[in-house]
């Protein structure tokens, strides 16, 4: 069970305009803005839900999933998930979550894969037997096979995501937040990791939370949808509730964007 | 505990991988520590009088600086801690059930020790064939030996120390490159790392002897060749373990602070 209760969250940009003289005064005199990633943030995700988290760039998709994970610590609002605080008890949290992040890496550069997996298992403390079933089924369903030898500067973009989703799936957690998975993939690597995602909440129940533009992510994957603009949560629903009739997905989700204005 | 253990035994493996990277260091050392050797020995055919030390102890002072560089240099730092702090990755690395401060110590001082194993036997084996007072010397009693290698080990481990400050400070400047010059700069030459520290003018060093650069690498020098008395001998170690315990303390502090207030970097 997540809820996230009335969240807020702040950034502080410098912001100067163009040229050297500009540059000189904000030398002495920065101006700063504040910019309100989250405000007053509410929702509740039972276990076992897939839920799609949609929304423009820089809406606030991706702070709400660090502050689910406990690497931001939002200004004001109360975060619980299964009990625990995030930000406050981070390292009993981050021992129950999973995390992809779709546009980093979290494997390491010059080593085999295994070798990144060998150390998640003893980072987690993962019984050995149970290292050995999780590796086994995360081989299987994700194809990994050969590619577990091979450093992970050498994979490419679809491999590494692969290999990267079964690095965060390792020490089986019941939350999986996933910040676009998908992001530059190809059509097959998609739907593979799709159908992985899919069986993986069917049949460990996982809870899944992720973050895409890809909409037909959102269509294959979550049941629900909560949409996010600004900084504000818009909707919270199915997707048979911003779709009428029978449009194209992404036509329906750029009208919503347009009908709420918050296209950037 | 064996989690960080995991770290530095990977850590120390890739760091084995650079045999190239190994071999240019030691013929760097090499010709550094010969340089410096030669410069002295100048210095002391004017007058062996005016310094604090025999030639045969500054040139083990020196060996032990080169051969042992990558365990006390302090502008070996972990490119990769920066660049995950400026580029966000450090994302990753505080979603683990693990203590940022002990991992990263854990990986600086893995990849000091596997630099250090390749490169300190090639140095200290031809340097012990060198001819005297240019070579190495035989340490000056078993139990300076024994001293010395203790505060070889509380050096090394203040430096990681020191080290880890300057990482958890760029969470607050942004850019590491500043604070990076000026310490490794300050460093060096407080540390004994560009004169040792002997030969500075007695107020001066007495001054320099207190700061935690001294507890680097210089305690263990001189100890190994007998320069100091039993007494500053039991006083040099007391410093090192004092600042070695006060710079982590405030280093792991520091660190609990910036990780409230962490920002990642790049959406």
């Amino acid at each position: 069970m997540i809820t996230m209760d009335h969240v807020c969250k702040s950034y502080r940009i410098a912001k100067r305009n163009a040229g050297f003289r500009e540059a000189c005064r904000s030398f002495f005199r920065r101006e700063t803005e504040t910019v309100h990633a989250l405000t007053d943030v509410s929702f509740t995700i039972g276990d076992g839900e897939m839920v799609g988290y949609i929304g423009p760039n820089g809406a606030g998709k991706s702070s709400t999933i660090k502050i689910l994970s406990g690497i931001l610590t939002p200004d004001s609002g109360t975060v619980l998930v299964d009990g625990r605080v995030p930000y406050k008890n981070r390292i009993e949290h981050v021992r129950e979550i999973g995390v992809v992040f779709g546009q980093r890496s979290q494997l390491w550069w010059d080593v085999p894969v295994i070798d990144s997996f060998e150390l998640l298992k003893d980072i987690y403390m993962i019984p050995h037997t149970d290292y050995q079933n999780s590796l086994e089924e995360l081989t299987e369903l994700l194809h990994l096979g050969e590619l577990l030898r091979s450093p992970a500067r050498q994979l490419s973009l679809g491999q590494r995501m692969r290999c990267e989703i079964a690095a965060s799936l390792l020490h089986n957690p019941r939350i999986l937040f996933l910040d676009e998975p998908t992001i530059g993939l190809d059509a097959i690597s998609k739907l593979a990791v799709r159908e992985f995602i899919l069986r993986r909440n069917r049949l460990h129940g996982t809870t899944v939370i992720l973050t895409t533009h890809d909409m037909q992510d959102i269509e294959a994957l979550a049941s629900r949808i909560i949409l996010i603009g600004k900084g504000r949560i818009l909707m919270d629903g199915t997707l048979e509730d911003i779709r009428h009739g029978g449009g194209n997905i992404d036509d329906t989700v750029a009208e919503l964007y347009r009908s709420y204005d918050i296209a950037n | 505990m064996k989690k960080y253990l995991s770290f530095f035994r990977l850590r120390f493996l890739l760091g084995l991988q650079y045999r190239v990277a190994a071999l240019a260091g030691i013929a760097t050392q090499f010709v550094w520590g010969f340089m410096e050797i030669m410069i002295f020995a100048a210095f002391y055919r004017t007058g062996a009088d005016a310094f604090p030390m025999t030639l045969t102890a500054t040139s083990s002072y020196i060996w032990l600086q080169q051969a042992f560089l990558a365990l006390f240099a302090a502008w070996m730092m972990d490119n990769e801690i920066f660049s995950s702090i400026l580029s966000g990755g450090i994302a990753y690395e505080l979603c683990r059930p693990i203590d940022i401060y002990n991992m990263w110590f854990c990986r600086n001082a893995a990849s000091r020790l596997a630099r250090a194993v390749l490169r300190c036997f090639p140095i200290l084996i031809a340097a012990v064939f060198l001819p005297e007072p240019y070579g190495i010397a035989a340490p000056a009693s078993a139990e300076h030996f024994l001293l010395f290698l203790i505060a070889l080990v509380l050096g090394f481990l203040t430096t990681v120390s020191l080290c880890m400050l300057i990482y958890v400070l760029t969470f607050f400047t942004v850019s590491p490159q500043g604070l990076r010059i000026l310490f490794t700069s300050g460093v060096e030459f407080f540390s004994g790392g560009v004169i040792p520290l002997p030969f500075f003018p007695d107020p001066v060093r007495r001054f320099m002897e207190l700061l935690p650069f001294a507890s680097m690498q210089n305690a263990a020098l001189q100890i190994y060749s007998g320069t100091l008395n039993q007494a500053e001998t039991v006083r040099a170690v007391a410093l090192q373990l004092f600042w070695l315990i006060a710079v982590t303390a405030g280093g792991k502090m520091l660190c609990r602070m910036a990780v409230k207030r962490v920002v990642v970097q790049g959406g």
